[in-house]
């Protein structure tokens, strides 16, 4: 079966040991995908499968057989219009260089929905019920997997508060 | 810098003391640091759409045919000789084609070193690039492969068998500072400083400390690897570079390749974070010459290890600062003496010893810094180089001061704080420390601290609050240009090889134009980023913004004289002379008098021109010389420390600066705040691991190598003075350094507050803290 890509098929590479990460971007050209360290260290190259984040530089390519992947370049489709997060990060400067924003971007859209979910974190007080709504702390903790050198974190942070209020809204 | 340069500064110092001020650059203030409109304004960044969206297009992304990757083998000790390179196996593993080592790599010259007299130079060290077998530093590039993909070049890398005999090597810091060397001069200044008699003073000083800092070697760690795509045409050399010096790439490569200037292009639009690490390394070097063996273009994109064997970083220091005070507060006497590692094939100077001299009124001063030469990996500037490790050891010993004194240690600052430059008395361009001190403290709450230490807590946490000054000095590179470009619809084009790394450098500059030429914002593009635009001066020392601001004005006063040609006499402007006349409302008119204008697009319509062209380069920075000019900030940092773990959290963060007029809100803020961030990795994390034994580094990785996570990271506030700085483009100073100065000495000015234990040696780890 073959992989959707932002909704567009694409057939499973013919190494099996080939990444996520580079079928995107070595085979693919679909270089809004970043690499940052190749090693599961930094968050930049964060997509999403079935919705939910993944590092794709540990994950193999052929994990995502038939399943659905989307990166930076598919949340805007073919339109000019912006995702409501990707808007909120040029409102609230949630970035300087830009290198790891598509990873801060597709990570955050997952995170608001585990936040949704009511999945704990390690700075959730009480397991059993959950997170006490969309905290600071809370998403700070949830995002400290996506590192930025710029130190855009205060702007990421309030970018993504946008998007969970508008969710709320 | 030599004995002759540094005689050569001196000597123009001298003689700039004795000329007036208006027939230097900045003589008469820039209308622009008043006359706003698009500057000073919150503007988002032009090219953040195409960041959010995945769009911009860095070094390692874009597309070649025939592209072999490139995979690198580092040696394994830190002195010594390949006795025996066994490449057989990486030659025959799947994909590979090429195995490069020094027997098959062309003859290439070692690149000119970087320097503020050298425009086109970008070396960073002196070393012979793979010429030979000899082994200088452990991790230096041994082989070179190339493969149809990345993952057989790694492959194959890890076939490459390499014996050596090693040699003897000085790798301990402790040991190098036996043979020291002391060199006369220190960036543009002498190096040992001796005013008034420092020590005597020091002994009879009402109350004194006296106390050793020492702060580690630091890598930048961008998240974006270092990266080229690099193809020959034939003579030409095509590099697609993430680097912070274009020109100064340009013109190394065509010296190590004995081609010409002309010959080399490197475009480099989008850096992904660059904080002084994205110039000349080995790598591009090494990629080049790999692709002119095999004919093919390469791609060499470094590993996280590969970052941290090849890519030099902060270097480590040991400083030790005296301070005597009279009852009052006074300071009688400075005494600032340290170590830096500086191996000798190191071109980058850590100028620590400078942050003292510029500060604070002192009756006198000593003042030097001595050089470790070991054989490591050389090191390189990192935002902020010299300031932030020296503010880190003045501000901690300013603390120490106040805390002895039982004086308030913003008193104490207020007591010492500069009025003019301290050691040679020029005068300051502009400076009000005080009044950044001022605001900070009403922003974070400063009369909340105890000035008894460890007398605050809640539960587990002690809770503490320091502060301490940050500061940079101005700068501003010769020889940056301009080109505008008119065309007959009144649109103004400008172009510059300059840099985005973040900065948001064409969102300003086009907020700078437009105001520079009377046009509304989107009657203004501009276009940086590659070799074929006018000069641009590498980003760093903070002094971009001001170079290509320099050189825009430049280009804009030619400009004016090139309309005024072109009008003619048919024009309300007829006779008028260009210092008679101004930009305003698209086009030109009279000074003093608005009936008589015309706008670009009626000049250009009635001369049949499609555009007018020009180039302006900026004027040499004697400002530097004739004043004193430095930036200053005083930061605030609010934390908690657990009494039963020792961790450190950080709660609040404020930063308060005099940087001249802030250009862009928006941009501005994120400057000051990423400077900030990495001065809390300094002060709590970051440390590149070193193993003294075989010099070889530890934390090659990002999950050893701890830069602040989202989670580390407060709310930070960040505010202003926005006084103008009269001697400046627009009134403004760099901003991209500053950042980080200070933070790391609020933070352990703060943590001595909260818990009474003094930590003088950076990270402020859990295991420094022994809170008994
Ligand atoms: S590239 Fe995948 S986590 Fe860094
Ligand atoms: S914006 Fe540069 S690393 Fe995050």
């Amino acid at each position: 079966m073959p992989i959707s890509i932002n909704g567009a098929d694409y057939p499973l590479p013919d190494d099996p040991r080939v990444s996520l990460l580079d079928l995107l971007r070595e085979r693919e050209g679909l270089t809004g995908t970043k690499l940052g360290c190749n090693q599961g260290a930094c968050g930049a190259c964060t997509v999403l499968l079935d919705g939910e984040r993944v590092l794709s530089c540990l994950t193999l390519a052929v994990q995502a057989e038939g399943r659905e992947v989307v990166t930076i370049e598919g949340l805007t489709g073919d339109g000019e219009e912006l995702h409501p997060l990707q808007q909120a990060f040029i409102d609230h400067d949630g970035f300087q260089c830009g290198y790891c924003t598509p990873g801060q971007i597709c990570s955050a859209i997952a995170m608001a929905q585990e936040l949704r979910r009511g999945d704990p974190s390690h700075v959730t007080a009480d397991l059993a019920s959950g997170p006490n709504g969309p905290t600071r702390e809370e998403i700070r903790e949830r995002m400290s997997g996506n590192l930025c050198r710029c130190g855009a974190h205060n702007g990421i942070v309030e970018a993504i508060e946008v998007l969970l209020a508008g969710e709320a809204a | 810098m030599s004995k002759l340069q540094n005689a050569l500064v001196g000597g123009v110092r001298t003689v700039l003391e004795h000329i007036p001020a208006a027939w230097l650059p900045g003589a008469s203030p820039d209308h622009l640091a008043e006359r706003r409109v698009a500057l000073g304004t919150q503007q988002p960044r032009i090219d953040g759409p195409e960041k959010v969206r995945g769009m911009a297009r860095f070094a390692a992304e874009v597309p070649m045919d025939e592209l072999l990757h490139a995979a690198f083998v580092h040696s394994t000790i830190a002195r010594g000789t390949i006795v025996e390179l066994d490449i057989a196996a990486a030659e025959a593993a799947p994909g590979v084609g090429l195995v490069m080592t020094h027997r098959n790599a062309p003859k290439m010259k070692v690149p000119p070193s970087i320097g503020l007299t050298s425009m086109k130079a970008a070396g960073n060290h002196t070393l012979p690039i793979m010429q030979d077998a000899e082994i200088r530093w452990n991790g230096q590039v041994v082989a070179v492969i190339l493969a149809e993909t990345r993952e057989q070049a790694d492959h194959a890398a890890s076939l490459v068998n390499v014996l050596y005999d090693a040699a003897p090597s000085r790798t301990r810091f402790e040991e190098g500072k036996a043979n020291a060397r002391t060199p006369h001069s220190i960036q543009m200044d002498q190096n040992r400083l001796e005013k008034g008699n420092a020590t005597k003073k020091l002994a009879q000083a009402a109350v004194s400390i006296d106390a050793t800092y020492s702060t580690p070697w630091e890598s930048h760690n961008p998240i974006e690897p270092h990266a080229a795509t690099i193809a020959w045409e034939g003579e030409k050399l095509i590099v697609h570079d993430a680097t912070q010096m274009i020109h100064g790439t340009v013109g190394s490569l065509a010296k190590v390749f004995g081609i010409k200037d002309d010959d080399v292009f490197v475009s480099s639009p989008f850096v992904g974070g660059g904080f002084g690490a994205k110039g000349l390394w080995d790598h591009q070097i090494l990629g080049a010459a790999a692709a002119k063996l095999t004919g093919r273009p390469v791609r060499i994109r470094l590993s996280r290890e590969s970052m941290h064997r090849l890519v030099g970083g902060r270097t480590q220091t040991e400083q030790r600062v005296a301070l005597g005070a009279d009852a009052d507060g006074k300071l009688k006497a400075l005494l600032h003496h340290g170590y830096a590692t500086k191996p000798r094939h190191s071109i980058t100077d850590e100028a620590f010893s400078q942050t003292g001299r510029s500060l604070y009124a002192c009756e006198s001063f000593d003042v030097v810094q001595h050089y470790v030469d070991l054989d490591l990996l050389a090191n390189s500037f990192m935002r902020a180089p010299g300031e932030a490790p020296g503010t880190f050891a003045i501000e901690c010993a300013m603390d120490e001061l106040a805390h002895a004194l039982n004086m308030d240690p913003v008193e104490l600052r207020r007591r010492n704080v500069a009025t003019c430059d301290p050691v040679s008395g020029a005068p300051h361009s502009q400076s009000d420390m005080m009044a950044a001190y001022d605001m900070g403290a009403e922003r974070i709450g400063w009369d909340r601290r105890s000035p008894e230490p460890r007398t605050r807590s809640e539960g587990e946490w002690l809770i503490g609050m320091g502060c301490a000054t940050g500061t940079f000095p101005f700068l501003r590179m010769p020889g940056t240009a301009a080109r505008i470009t008119v065309d007959a619809t009144g649109h103004a084009h400008v172009a510059s090889a300059a840099h985005e790394m973040g900065m948001g450098t064409a969102t300003v500059q086009r907020q700078h134009a437009a105001d520079r030429l009377g046009l509304p914002l989107d009657s203004v593009s501009v276009t940086i980023g590659d070799s074929t635009l006018p000069y641009g001066a590498l980003a760093g020392g903070s002094s971009q913004t001001a170079s290509l601001g320099a050189a825009i004005s430049a280009a804009s006063d030619k400009l004016a004289e090139q309309l005024l040609r072109l009008a003619g006499n048919d024009t309300p402007l007829a006779g008028l002379k260009p210092g008679e006349v101004e930009f305003a409302d698209g086009g030109l008119r009279k000074i003093d008098d608005p009936s008589r204008h015309e706008t670009f697009a009626s000049i250009l319509g009635r001369a049949s021109q499609a555009e007018v062209s020009v180039t302006g380069e900026s004027k040499a920075p004697m400002e530097m010389l004739k004043f004193s000019m430095h930036s200053t900030s005083a930061v605030f940092c609010e934390l908690r420390v657990s009494e039963v773990t020792g961790e450190i959290r950080i709660d609040r963060l404020v930063g308060a600066f005099d940087c001249g007029r802030i250009l862009n809100a928006q941009t501005a803020t994120s400057q000051f705040k990423g400077g900030m961030i990495m001065g809390l990795g300094m002060a709590l994390t970051e440390e590149t691991l070193l193993d003294e034994r075989s010099g070889r580094i530890m934390s090659t990785s990002l999950a050893e190598y701890h830069v602040p996570v989202h989670l580390d990271v407060p709310d930070i506030d960040v505010l202003w003075t926005d006084i103008p700085d009269p001697r400046t483009p627009m009134g403004a100073r760099g901003i991209g350094e500053i950042g980080t100065t200070g933070v790391a000495a609020a933070v352990a000015n703060a943590v001595f507050n909260a818990t009474g234990v003094r930590v003088r040696d950076l990270p402020i780890t859990l295991d420094k803290l022994d809170l008994g």
